[in-house]
């Protein structure tokens, strides 16, 4: 069973590690691209997982926290810092940021935390949109004569090859790292208090754990994993504007968790697959599908996204590889609990 | 201030405590539980019992007045710094966490423990609840109500606490369970665990208690030994349903 498993991952992991190795050459090498930017995607679902599976606190800004790692990165670089001086600084900076607005925020519950989360988010997306003299506005970083630099890997500097299969590899460490430290984490005291606060918070605190403090840090890692996330794609893309930091990337993001499973980590991956992958494949295929669909077709694809989420929460709102205690919670009867 | 010498191990001193700024709850109330004790809280719906509880566990910070415990004053501080005093509150409703197991109920309930082995724990809950035993590798949400009481009751037990205080242990079980559960309350309670019981179930609580205090809408109306509360004409008319 668990031999399968193992098997079953490392398998996956060198079919990853071969896949840009095979296509790089051939005329399906826009699809490394694609890949990297479903990992993006796959490294802030993990991050949110910390507060929206472990511990069950709904986040709709979680985006900014991608942002602020993101014009972090940018500004730094331009300024002459390396990757990987700037990886450390930005994610501390994401992390302070993220304990000031939980310390104030956290003693909301449900709905209300999600509308607040949600204001940070736009606040954030505005204020960075106005900030002209640090993040010249809409027009995005760097300004004209500015550059973002380029990753250095022990002297081999990343992104020469236009194939993107450097950045390819990059993100796939991250990931792989941070599914690490996630399972790791999961498995942990820290993992075990935070599925008790989940579960009863008044019976949590009455046990003596300090939940403020376990929340804040569930809220903290998730906003550190979102600015590494941010870190790395502001040096690939080098350039970032306040448009690719919308409050519909935050509700996605939430998205792929709900549909993958939520506190599930295998879930969490296979929901920032699927819902980041469909539109990059109905991309690249649309030249196929064009001629019977029609070119406006791709447009649609959000509508598709919405029908997917409405099955699913009326089928399987575990998600499609839900965590065990999850499941249990929405198919178990709640018996005698009041 | 009481002729006492033995200093209480729990003070309530005049304590006050609202809801929000209208409901006062509790309106002046002191009460004191001493080593060893069972100390009955009786009343009414929405006569402060519960408000009490919460006020001595942290959940609520009393408006004025002050909580001590073993001589230190603990209103103001956190729940969980309460818990970690030795304070084990079983809440009203239970609280078990529903989809971890039985087994991973109790392990919660000895976070605060730091010895590496808690085996004779686990073998003092389930003497006393036989069936917890049966059941560790359930999940506590399919668990019967009673079940859920006693879990409740061993969770905080693994705590090993210096107070144990229990809120309804009897609400909505069979009477042979209810019979049952005050045999547990005894029995902790013999085995050196003093007891703050708040009860609607006044004949019960008053048989297995010392000494009881009787709540009246955030007054305290009557106080004294459990058995004299018993035979109080007042208590037997309002509370045991007895006339005259």
């Amino acid at each position: 069973m668990s031999v399968k498993k193992y098997a079953f991952k490392a398998g996956l992991f060198a079919a990853l590690v071969v896949f840009p190795l095979l296509v790089r050459d051939t005329s399906l090498a826009h699809l490394i691209r694609s890949a990297g930017t479903v990992g993006l995607a796959v490294l802030l679902a993990l991050g949110l997982n910390f507060t929206l599976g472990y511990v069950g606190l709904f986040d709709l800004g979680y985006i900014a926290f991608y942002a602020i790692g993101a014009y972090t990165a940018a500004i730094l670089s331009i300024h002459g810092w390396s990757f990987w001086l700037i990886l450390p600084v930005a994610v501390a900076v994401a992390a302070a940021i993220r304990v000031l607005v939980g310390v104030s925020i956290l003693r909301l519950r449900g709905d209300y935390l999600a509308i607040v989360t949600m204001g940070f988010g736009e606040i954030t997306r505005l204020t960075i949109n106005n900030l002209d003299f640090l993040t010249n506005g809409p027009k995005g970083l760097p300004r004209v004569g500015e550059v973002i630099r380029p990753v250095e890997f022990f002297g081999y500097q990343l992104g020469l090859d236009p194939s993107n299969t450097d950045f390819y590899y990059l993100i796939l460490a991250f990931i792989a790292l941070a599914a690490v430290l996630c399972r790791r984490l999961e498995d942990s005291r820290l993992g075990r208090e935070w599925v008790a606060i989940r579960e009863d918070e008044v019976a949590a605190e009455l046990m003596g754990l300090p939940v403020a403090r376990l929340k804040l840090l569930a809220f903290t890692i998730s906003a550190a994993f979102a600015a590494a996330a941010g870190v790395i794609f502001a040096h690939w893309e080098r350039f970032v504007t306040p448009e690719s930091f919308v409050f519909w990337e935050s509700i996605l993001i939430v998205a792929m968790i709900v549909l993958g499973g939520m506190g599930s980590i295998p879930g969490v991956i296979l929901g920032a697959v699927i819902l980041a992958g469909t539109p990059q494949l109905l991309q690249a295929g649309a030249e196929f599908l064009t001629p019977y669909l029609g070119a406006g077709f791709i447009n649609y694809r959000y509508l598709i996204f919405g029908l997917v989420m409405v099955l699913m929460v009326i089928f399987r709102p575990q998600g499609i590889l839900p965590s065990k205690r999850r499941e249990a919670e929405l198919t178990q009867k709640e018996a005698g609990v009041p | 201030m009481t002729t006492n010498p033995v200093k209480p191990l729990l003070e309530v001193k005049n304590v006050h405590a609202v809801y929000g700024r209208k409901i006062r709850a509790l309106k002046g109330v002191s009460v004191e539980l001493h080593a060893g004790e069972i100390v009955a809280l009786i009343g009414n719906n929405g006569a402060g019992k519960t408000t009490m509880l919460k006020t001595i566990s942290g959940i609520l910070t009393p408006e004025s007045g002050e909580v001590l415990y073993q001589g230190r004053r603990i209103s103001g501080m956190e729940p969980h710094r309460i818990a970690r005093l030795g304070i084990a509150h079983v809440p009203e409703g239970r609280h078990v966490f529903p989809r971890l197991t039985v087994m991973e109920n109790l392990e919660m309930g000895a976070y605060c423990r730091k010895e590496a082995s808690l085996l004779d724990e686990y073998r003092r809950i389930f003497d006393l609840f036989p069936l917890l035993g049966r059941r560790r590798a359930q999940l506590a949400g399919t668990l019967s109500g009673g079940e859920q009481q006693m879990l409740a009751m061993g969770r905080a037990l693994m705590a090993s606490p210096k107070l144990l205080m229990l809120d309804e242990p009897s609400m909505g079980l069979s009477p042979a369970l209810v019979d049952k559960i005050f045999d547990i309350i005894r029995k902790i309670n013999q085995l050196g665990t003093p007891i703050f019981l708040v009860e609607q179930n006044a004949r019960k609580a008053l048989q297995v208690a010392s000494r009881g205090y009787v709540l009246e809408t955030g007054n305290l109306a009557l106080s004294g030994s459990a058995s004299n509360l018993l035979h109080n004409k007042a208590v037997r008319h309002a509370y045991l349903g007895i006339a005259g």
